[in-house]
């Protein structure tokens, strides 16, 4: 024993060890997250429990099993509970999402193993998605149609016509608010705007001022009109309402203008779960969030995440590239390029929050705050560019994924052979010439692994953007059908921040905690999935070179 | 050998570079200026940063700025004066003298404006006249007929023709008609007063020398809505006869009255119950006390000696109860002639004898400025309602200044260092940059944050470094080529994780399941380590012939399900150990036995969330360290007769030594900086604890949470800067190490 471990196989053995623990975390870490994100829109059984609570009464629980554990009796026993007889040492306790959440208080609760009388899984139990106050569970009675009850054999099947229709009417509904409602609120302001810049410098004439109102009068009118149509369109789709007996033995009067969709999750097939799966995922990625963002979907996010990572992409490339070009084809080794070298680490190494305060100060305080008062007078105080937005969000990013690009090019040049670029001047080419036709073109998958690394990086950033342009709830997208189309002062919406927001600042951090998996794992997926190809293009390119050098 | 020296024939020359060569030429010049340009623009990024921060945090280490604007000949007044000041726009003066007439001058000009005199009763006259604190702008003149006068400067805004116009006028708060304080009608000789909108007290002294103190309180008819005011009144028996000086607080629930080189301090909460506090001594052995006032806030008492010493005095707890005790001393040149406070921070004037004006602020310590005018015989000082102003009467004029003052209470002292503020007990580090209060003082010490982010990386790095120097020195050193090139992007894929999804593991479900199962993290912490060593034992005692089953190759791998099931076992049997030693409850143990605090989110959380992010960065250069350490030195060794682990101890990790020193530092680096996790694992309290179940406020957190709420240019928002500043001086610190080791290691390498 001595020998062995004097020969030092042992402490070989541990730093084994170390790796396999390293390894464990980071593969847990990413199927934990898979599981918990993906297994969020999988239909979960609902069950209904008959309880004897602590008086001994009996009662009914209606619900779906959300997390389990194993608690101490002893701290069962201390935290007050009095148990009949004596369980084991351990009780198993479940966290039950009951729903109902404007008629019960609490969505969700523990419930003792050992109060449990029975467990059942009836069939017709309906888990009905709802726009306002989070899911509902209980059993349909009838449909009422504008205020008459509708006798009828198959309710289920009325019930989902009905609530077909209300979803139509809502999404008409939405559509017209957003698109031409919007535009025309849209419209009013720039008027307003424009009356102002006129009035500014001193040119509101009487004409223009008739010209102004002859537009705002017309605009209005537009106004009216609409939301006439938008208010119908809402009573239309309140008209019908359901009854459905809840958990208490009740019978609760839903209307169906909020009501999205409904389930009968104890009855349908596995293909039947899988499409509901697929149905789940596909809403999610399309639709806008609810709910104080802790239910729907997280849409106007990946749209805010994707719009300003590519606006970042296309301000970092160029200036990482001719860094990397100037360090590696021009710079002449010596005290100017080693200090350029250690500034680029550091650029890499320097914490993302201070970029996030560089940005806030620099670009939109001082840069916007100026841009504003010298193009924007007509909106002050209001600021324009003056306020954090996905244009200063690109920026700050940008410096921070610059360091990325810059590695990166830098490795793909120093692999192209020389002789490669020596043949070309030996050809008569010029330097520029050999950059521009031969070099860049060799270096360009090496261009494209930065810029993918960069975006994974900066996808993943909240820290700077939660100084520099993102909000909780950002009510355009910086892209919409209003000239100029694109709006860069505009605020918008972070998957990593929404993550951030939806965990640790809604109200209801349990019902929002497997939404925050899901979006992680969403965000989780194109990082990693942005990184392998990153690292795929370099291996490719590795390959390729190692055979031109022979 | 004979050089032969070929020219290049002229034609050959054109023919390479062909028509338009010298459009070409310039072409190869402008890439090369526009490159150069574009490269040195990385370095300008990094110059810009640095500047910028620095330019944004210079303002609050700048003294004050006192300019003389204007001097007002006094024209029409013999009186002395009890109060004087500015409106809010210094457009106006004003000068209060002790018989009761306000003097309104034209600040630009210079001329009497208006000159107003309070109405007092036929066959009155003025025996005692007080002022309020500064911010309230009242007087009070105290009568012979036992009536009383309180009036208020007000100055009134209007805006005709879009032109600002500033009116003057005296408002009296209690009625313009004299209100009778003494029934008996004794004269109000040395009155002081309290004035609220449903509370007024006076106190004064009577022929007799004797100090009486009256209350008047307001209550609200409910019918009627008038209000009735009830008088009581109080003899306050202990009193000194010879009072130099009487201050009574806003909130009228002290009076101070200074005889001598003694405080008399009086509890005046009720009228009929009087009670002396506590008698102050201010004696300094070669110094006599020339003024005593109250501090903005009216909780410090500032007491000014002829030696040109001013010293703070604010109530700590202590045995006795509150008493008021000295805190710190301030040094302003020679015999201070007068004092005046800020109406709402904690900065204070002083004047001497000789014209020197010194600007001083208490808590942050600071001599903000101090510089010798021509100010002969000064008398009064008083500070404008904006602080942006001061009114200095010196001889027969009144002189007025504009002060530039915008971050007093910013010092760097204050920051780093203990610093006692009112109400508590001792001096503190805190950081309280907000409160829901007005007379709130912000608390900008930087040195909890600092300690928070030292605390969160140092136990980020307990966990990370062993595991990331191990697990580097396995995989480079001692994995197969195949699984090395599986498992080494594995780990630095870590690195691309968003850190905003750590820390929402590390908050909703690490820290709850760390809580829950406090005993299985002990038992894992010893199982771990123990069974690898098993492990180890068992496959080394196994007979050869089950050894080659498994090839040599994938022989670590099979440490992956003894880790898993050593992990699972250890969550499995947490319950069980709980109650078998910790009475069934772990954390109510750790609390209640040990008696230590127990955040749910704190450093242990922090550590292994943080350490997490940061094993990717040691592991990967660490790895490229011992990897690169030249073949040929552990391969002499070896056939040397060295085994695999003294090759590895004396050769190559000697060699890669400063490759993991870098490594280190790298992660030093990565740790101090992280925001989102610390954010989102820890309860972002800023206390200075090292325990391991507590929490901590770092300094990037702090930014995150404080910095989108501070107003642009304040103290607040410079000192956030700061803090950034802190982090990128830290960060380019370590940074700059790690590579300049990591250089000199490459070229030590390819010497090898």
């Amino acid at each position: 024993m001595g020998k062995w471990f004097k020969s030092g196989s042992p402490w070989i053995w541990m730093t084994g060890g170390a790796v396999s623990i390293s390894l464990i975390a980071v593969l847990g870490l990413l199927l934990m997250i898979a599981w918990r994100g993906l297994s969020y829109f999988w239909p979960a059984e609902v069950y209904q429990w008959e309880l004897n609570d602590p008086d001994g009464n009996r009662y009914t629980l209606i619900g779906e099993i959300y997390d389990k554990e194993e608690v101490p009796t002893e701290r069962l026993i201390s935290a007050g509970h009095v148990f009949k007889e004596m369980p084991g040492e351990t009780v198993t306790r479940y966290l039950v999402k009951t729903g109902n959440r404007e008629f019960v208080g609490l969505d969700f609760r523990w419930i003792l193993a050992t109060d449990i009388i029975s467990r059942t899984q009836p069939e017709n139990i309906a888990v009905i998605e709802r726009s306002k106050n989070g899911d509902f569970y209980g059993y349909p009675i009838a449909v009422v149609e504008d205020g008459k009850r509708l006798a009828l054999d198959d309710i289920e099947a009325s019930f989902e016509a009905h609530i077909e229709r209300a979803v139509e009417l809502n999404d008409k509904a939405v559509t017209l608010q957003k698109s031409e409602i919007g535009s025309i609120n849209y419209a009013m302001e720039q008027l307003r705007l424009q009356e102002r810049r006129y009035e500014l410098d001193g040119q509101l004439t009487e004409a223009r001022k008739a010209e102004i109102a002859v537009k705002q009068a017309s605009l209005q009118a537009d106004y009216l009109l609409l939301e006439k149509s938008f208010f119908a369109l809402r009573t239309e789709a309140a008209r019908d309402s359901v009854i459905i007996k809840d958990m208490r033995g009740e019978e609760v009067v839903l209307k169906l203008d909020t009501i999205l969709d409904v389930t009968y999750s104890n009855r349908i097939s596995l293909i039947g779960k899988v499409g509901h799966w697929f149905v789940g995922v596909g809403r999610f990625i399309s639709d806008d969030p609810r709910e104080a963002n802790t239910e729907g979907g997280v849409f106007p996010a990946i749209f805010g995440t994707v719009f300003m990572v590519m606006l970042m992409a296309v301000i970092v490339t160029p200036f990482g590239v001719i860094a990397a070009i100037y360090l590696h084809e021009y710079a002449k080794k010596g005290p100017v390029t080693k200090m350029i070298r250690i500034a680029v680490i550091n650029l890499a190494g320097v914490p993302s929050i201070v970029y996030g305060v560089f940005g806030l100060g620099f670009f939109v305080y001082m840069f916007g705050g100026t841009l504003d008062q010298l193009f924007y007078p007509e909106a002050l105080p209001a600021p324009t560019f003056g306020s954090p937005g996905v244009l200063w969000s690109a920026l700050t990013l940008a410096i921070l994924t610059l360091p990325v690009v810059i590695v990166s090019t830098e490795e793909g040049l120093s692999r192209i052979p020389s002789a490669v670029r020596q043949g070309s001047l030996a050809l008569g080419a010029t330097k520029a010439e050999t950059l521009w036709r031969i070099v860049i073109p060799m270096a360009s998958p090496a261009i494209m692994t930065g810029l993918i690394l960069a975006v994974a990086r900066a996808a993943g950033e909240v820290a700077p953007l939660m100084l520099v342009g993102v909000v909780k709830l950002a009510p355009t997208l910086p892209i919409d059908m209003n000239f100029p189309f694109v709006h860069l002062e505009r605020k918008f919406m972070h998957l990593g921040f929404h993550i951030y927001d939806v965990g640790f600042q809604s109200p209801n951090v349990e019902a929002a905690r497997p939404l925050v998996y899901a979006t992680s794992f969403l965000l989780v997926s194109v990082i990693v999935s942005l990184n392998l190809t990153a690292i795929g293009v370099r291996n490719h390119l590795r390959e390729k070179y190692r055979s031109l050098e022979h | 050998m004979v050089t032969q020296v070929i020219k290049p024939d002229p034609k050959a020359k054109n023919l390479l570079m062909g028509k338009g060569s010298s459009r070409r030429a310039i072409q190869d010049r402008l890439t090369q200026v526009g490159v150069t340009i574009g490269g040195t623009m990385v370095f300008v990024a990094l110059l810009l940063i640095f500047f910028y921060l620095l330019y944004v945090v210079k303002p609050i280490f700048d003294g004050a700025e006192v300019t003389p604007l204007v001097s007002v000949d006094i024209t029409n007044n013999a009186s002395p004066a009890l109060m004087l000041g500015s409106d809010e726009q210094n457009e106006i003066i004003y000068r209060v003298s002790e018989s009761g007439q306000v003097d309104f001058y034209d600040a630009k000009s210079g001329q009497l404006i208006e000159t107003e005199t309070l109405p007092l009763p036929q066959g009155a006259e003025v025996v005692g006249s007080a002022t309020s604190v500064a911010s309230e702008q009242r007087f009070a003149l105290g009568l012979s007929n036992g009536q009383m006068l309180l009036a208020g400067i007000n100055f009134g805004v209007t805006y005709p023709n879009n032109q600002r116009v500033i009116t003057p006028d005296l408002r009296y708060p209690a009625g313009s008609a004299p209100l009778t304080v003494d029934g008996n009608g004794s004269p109000l000789n040395n009155l002081v007063f309290g004035y609220s909108s449903d509370k007024m007290s006076f106190a004064y002294q009577d022929q007799n020398n004797l100090w009486h103190l009256t209350r008047q309180e307001g209550e609200e008819n409910m019918m009627t809505e008038e209000v009735e005011w009830i008088a009581t009144t109080g003899l306050i028996t202990d009193a000194p006869q010879d009072v130099q000086q009487r201050l009574m607080t806003p909130d009228q629930r002290q009076l101070l009255l200074r005889s001598g080189d003694k405080l008399f301090i009086y509890n005046i909460r009720d009228a009929d119950d009087i009670s002396l506090q506590q008698v102050l001594e201010l004696e300094l052995a070669k110094a006599k006390v020339t003024d005593v006032s109250l501090l903005a806030g009216a909780s410090s008492i500032l007491v000014s000696y002829d030696s040109g010493l001013v010293a703070q005095y604010f109530q700590v707890n202590g045995e006795r109860g509150r008493q008021y005790q000295e805190i710190r001393s301030f040094d302003a040149s020679s015999s201070v002639a007068s004092v005046a406070s800020e109406f709402y921070r904690k900065s204070f004037v002083t004047v001497s004898d000789q014209g020197d004006l010194t600007l001083l602020y208490t808590t942050s310590e600071r001599e903000l400025f101090s510089e010798s005018f021509d100010l002969k015989n000064p008398k009064k000082v008083g500070f404008s309602p904006r602080s942006n102003a001061l009114v200095v009467e010196a001889g027969s004029k009144l002189h007025l200044f504009a002060v530039e003052n915008s971050h007093p209470e910013v010092s760097w002292s204050a920051m780093w260092s203990k610093v006692w503020y009112e109400g508590y007990p001792e001096p503190k580090f805190v950081w309280q940059s907000t409160s829901g209060s007005d007379d709130f003082e912000a608390k900008l010490s930087l040195m909890p944050l600092a300690f928070g982010t030292m605390k969160a990386a140092l136990y980020a790095m307990l966990f990370a470094t062993p595991l990331a120097i191990a697990g580097a020195i396995y995989t480079a050193y001692f994995m197969s080529p195949k699984i090395r090139s599986i498992v080494k992007p594995t780990i630095e894929i870590m690195e691309a994780l968003p850190t905003v999804i750590l820390g929402f593991l590390a908050g909703l479900w690490l820290a709850p399941l760390i809580e829950d199962n406090l005993p299985g993290i002990l038992v894992l912490l010893v199982l771990l380590p123990l069974s690898i060593l098993a492990t180890a034992f068992l496959w080394h005692n196994l007979p050869g012939k089950w050894k080659q089953r498994l090839p040599e190759t994938y022989q670590e791998l099979m440490l992956l399900p003894v880790i898993i099931f050593i992990g699972w076992f250890s969550f499995a049997i947490s319950p069980a150990i709980e109650v078998a030693f910790f009475h069934g409850d772990s954390r109510m143990f750790i609390t209640n036995e040990l008696g230590i605090t127990f955040d749910q989110r704190n450093a242990l959380v922090v550590g292994i969330a943080m350490g997490f992010a940061v094993i990717p960065t040691i592991f990967s250069i660490a790895e490229d360290a011992v990897f690169s350490v030249p073949r040929h030195l552990s391969n002499g060794s070896l056939a040397l007769g060295a085994t695999n682990w003294q090759t590895l101890t004396r050769v190559v990790l000697l060699t890669a030594s400063p490759g993991i020193f870098s490594a280190i530092m790298m992660g030093l680096g990565r740790a101090v900086g992280e925001t989102m996790i610390v954010l989102m694992a820890t309860g972002n309290t800023a206390i200075m604890e090292w325990s391991v179940f507590e929490g901590m406020r770092t300094l990037a957190a702090n930014i995150a949470v404080e910095m989108p709420e501070s107003a642009i240019g304040s103290s607040h928002y410079r000192v956030l800067f700061l803090a950034a500043f802190v982090l990128f001086i830290f960060t380019f610190f370590f940074n700059t190490i790690a590579e300049v080791v990591r250089q000199r290691l490459r070229e030590r390498y390819s010497s090898l």
